[in-house]
């Protein structure tokens, strides 16, 4: 089969189409984000106490479809994967932004996303949090020139799992479709068990 | 103001819309519905996902409108705004939150969920609700600047390209929330 994904890359398009796409492609991710109820703060925090686990679930599934549908589209030979954007990894500040990004979601109840899709439904909470949002954007650009020694510290490029293990990539993609199912399984057990203690059942 | 958006809809379209909320979808079809949208981004544009980037771009040009000077001598925001020739709002990401409020908009409205509310625990005032909302979306944006990327950039895409970085924020995030959760039960439990 021709090589000829990503479409934009080989150039099938130009920008202005780009930005229709991209409106487009935004209409499908917030969908699917309020279908799964990702609109709803108490749905998306019920993840951190056990009682509704729907947040691991919608995520690792949707990174598994589209995991394997990278890896099949680019061994039948029509994707070229090397012409994907890979973002370069920072594990150090990656490890920090995520601990305190961790904070801001159970507390504010929203990820940047799905606070979105709130807003637009009418949750005002959702809209306060996407002003935090808006502050916080704004006061990391007013103390980059104090971070960027730390931002920009173990700057390891573009690599991947397979790489930084050294196991080819078909298997780590195998490695992390067990894993998801098994997070599946043990996901269902584990709000099983919330559901009984809720009602008091043995 | 739900039931006035409901009716203008209702007139246009041949279908009844639902009048109480309907049950979200079963969290296995919501996710390969996602999936397939971040795999369609990757097939068409080479990219993935993204949202707190739409937000960097938007801030980015405020700043450049009111202090342009300050913009262009400050080394983080010389990404967006580059030599002044281009508009820092004609970014791909920008684009895509358009669509990501409209999308989620439809799904509501189809489902019977536009309504002005407020999500939160049972224990926890109006005023307290608001408070954490809003420190945590600040917490968060801090953070995701910092991580290079949110819940949608580096978790999704990144996840999904089985990035380094990605997997070492995904773990990062859900230990740091598990965590806390404790310290904000009364927020929503």
């Amino acid at each position: 089969m021709d090589m000829n994904a990503p479409f934009f890359d080989f150039g099938l398009f130009g920008e202005g189409t780009s930005f229709i796409v991209a409106f487009f492609v935004g209409i499908g991710f917030g969908f699917f984000l309020e279908r799964a109820g990702f609109g709803s703060a108490r749905k998306l925090a019920a993840q951190f106490y056990f009682t509704d686990l729907t947040v691991f679930k919608v995520m690792f599934t949707a990174v598994v479809t589209a995991l394997l549908g990278l890896f099949w589209l680019s061994w039948i030979g029509f994707l070229d994967l090397s012409r994907v954007n890979l973002l370069p990894s920072y594990p150090l500040p990656q490890a920090v932004g995520g601990l305190i990004f961790g904070i801001g979601f159970v507390a504010g109840g929203y990820c940047p996303g799905t606070a979105c899709v709130a807003s637009s439904t009418g949750k005002l909470d959702g809209f306060v949090h996407l002003l935090g949002m808006t502050t916080g954007i704004l006061l990391f650009g007013e103390v980059f020139p104090y971070l960027i020694n730390f931002y920009d510290s173990t700057a390891l490029g573009e690599v991947t799992l397979g790489d930084a293990i050294g196991v080819p990539s078909n298997i780590m993609v195998f490695v992390i479709v067990v894993f998801a199912v098994l997070g599946f399984v043990a996901a269902g057990r584990i709000e099983d068990r919330s559901a009984k203690k809720l009602t008091g059942e043995p | 103001m739900t039931t006035d958006r409901t009716s203008v809809l209702q007139r246009i379209l041949p279908w009844r819309l639902p009048r109480n909320p309907e049950p979200y979808w079963n969290p296995y079809v919501a996710g390969v519905g996602l999936g397939l949208v971040l795999l369609a981004s990757f097939v068409i544009m080479g990219r993935g996902l993204g949202a707190t980037g739409a937000f960097s771009a938007t801030i980015a040009a405020g700043v450049n409108q009111v202090a342009p000077e300050h913009a262009h001598s400050s080394e983080y925001y010389i990404k967006y705004v580059g030599d002044g020739t281009a508009n820092p709002l004609k970014d791909w990401l920008v684009f895509e939150i358009l669509g990501v409020i409209v999308g989620g908009f439809l799904s509501g409205v189809l489902a019977g969920r536009v309504k002005k509310s407020i999500e939160k625990g049972p224990n926890i005032s109006v005023r307290g609700r608001m408070i954490y909302a809003f420190f945590g979306g600040l917490t968060m944006g801090f953070g995701a600047k910092l991580a290079r990327g949110c819940t949608s950039g580096q978790a999704l895409t990144g996840g999904a390209l089985m990035s380094v970085g990605s997997w070492v924020f995904i773990l990062a995030v859900f230990a740091s929330a598990y965590v806390v959760a404790y310290f904000v039960r009364k927020e929503w439990t």
